[in-house]
């Protein structure tokens, strides 16, 4: 599994400060606090997020 | 032992199965779908799909894990769930054809493939009636059909606004149920846990916001769930049935089963329950079927489950 220390990084919709926590994975779901946006860890070294995908009609279990 | 998971957003359940794997000291190869295309040539699978022992289907979209796992078992690689029984669990038409055709008690419901046709079969079975979408998930575009008018505005929206497959209407009789609805964790043959899902909302999904408590695996309940389970074809499924003053009918199988919620409640360690079924598979003690299911499964058909 590829995960990481503690480290922060910002939010790529608003710039506020997003705290990675230890153990997240890669394709991992993060909301960022400040402007509710979904944000998708894209990358680990480095930490990269990216805005989630918009949930898809066909989406579900 | 090799295990891959194919996923794309990596939820809370995907965390805790690829930790309980982990844990279990096997070769974990994560496969995000987006990746890379899929070969459909023959002999095409890259060779770290060839040398899986299992491939566990996690992915969010119903239609991109269908075609994906499609392609790897025509590699010949065993897939928790196997195509088969996603192409029927994540088709609610399928799914009622699988489990009417099997006795497995379920709401009467109709298809229609017109506004006009669809507003009779809503007569037919009464008001209140729901319409669904065949294919969906989490509670979305759920509609009770309280009235006549009601039912002449949402399907002319369906057949306006909404793709081609909206206006294939699929419509189904309302149930009366105590507030709550239920759901069992099946494992092969097996009935791991279940839940309550209560609402004070005739939707009762956890995506809705439902208070999720344990209950009791009863025997009519297990007898129920095991016999839909066989009916669509076996494996890691989670049943959801109503209480109709007839007894529980199953109103659909989950076959990318989400049970982040249900752990506390439950007090079972699903994840671990989870990932003992898929090494069963890996390990060739649980038999995944590999015949194609008719749409109607006999009763007799042997269950995906049979260890």
């Amino acid at each position: 599994m590829s995960e990481t220390t503690q480290t922060t990084t910002k939010c790529p919709e608003c710039d506020a400060a997003i705290t990675i926590e230890a153990g997240t994975l890669v394709n991992e779901i993060l909301p960022c606090e400040e402007c509710g946006a979904e944000l998708e860890v894209t990358g680990l070294d480095p930490v990269q997020l990216a805005l989630a995908p918009e949930i898809e009609e066909d989406w579900g279990e | 032992m090799r295990i891959g998971v194919l996923h794309a957003r990596v939820r809370h359940e995907e965390k805790l199965l690829i930790a309980e794997l982990e844990r279990r000291g096997v070769d974990l190869q994560r496969f995000h779908i987006e990746a890379t295309p899929f070969s459909l040539d023959a002999g095409g699978a890259p060779e770290a799909i060839q040398e899986l022992d299992v491939l566990v289907e996690r992915c969010i979209s119903h239609s991109r894990a269908l075609a994906a796992i499609r392609v790897i078992e025509g590699w010949g690689i065993p897939c928790v769930n196997p195509w088969r029984v996603a192409e029927v669990c994540g088709d609610k038409m399928a799914t009622n054809l699988a489990l009417s055709g099997a006795g497995v008690p379920v709401p009467r419901a109709r298809v229609a493939f017109t506004p006009e046709s669809a507003l009779e079969a809503i007569e037919e079975l009464g008001y209140p009636a729901i319409l669904k979408p065949a294919v969906g998930s989490w509670g979305r575009l759920l509609a009770r059909v309280n009235d006549r008018e009601a039912g002449e505005a949402i399907l002319e929206h369906k057949a306006t606004l909404g793709t081609y497959h909206h206006s294939i209407f699929y419509v189904q009789e309302h149930v009366e149920k105590p507030g709550r609805d239920l759901r069992a964790f099946v494992a092969g043959d097996q009935v791991l846990a279940a839940i309550a899902r209560h609402s004070d909302h005739w939707i009762t999904n956890t995506a809705k916001g439902s208070r999720v408590e344990g209950h009791p695996v009863t025997d009519e309940l297990r007898e129920v769930s095991l016999a839909a389970a066989r009916a669509v074809g076996g494996g890691l499924l989670a049943v959801d049935l109503l209480e109709s003053p007839q007894g529980l009918v199953v109103c659909e199988v989950n076959y990318t089963m989400e049970f982040k919620n249900s752990i506390e409640p439950t007090g079972v360690d699903l994840p671990a329950r989870v990932v003992d079924y898929i090494l069963e598979v890996a390990e060739g003690r649980e038999i995944i079927p590999s015949a194609p299911l008719a749409d109607t499964t006999p009763a007799t058909q042997p269950a995906g489950g049979a260890s």
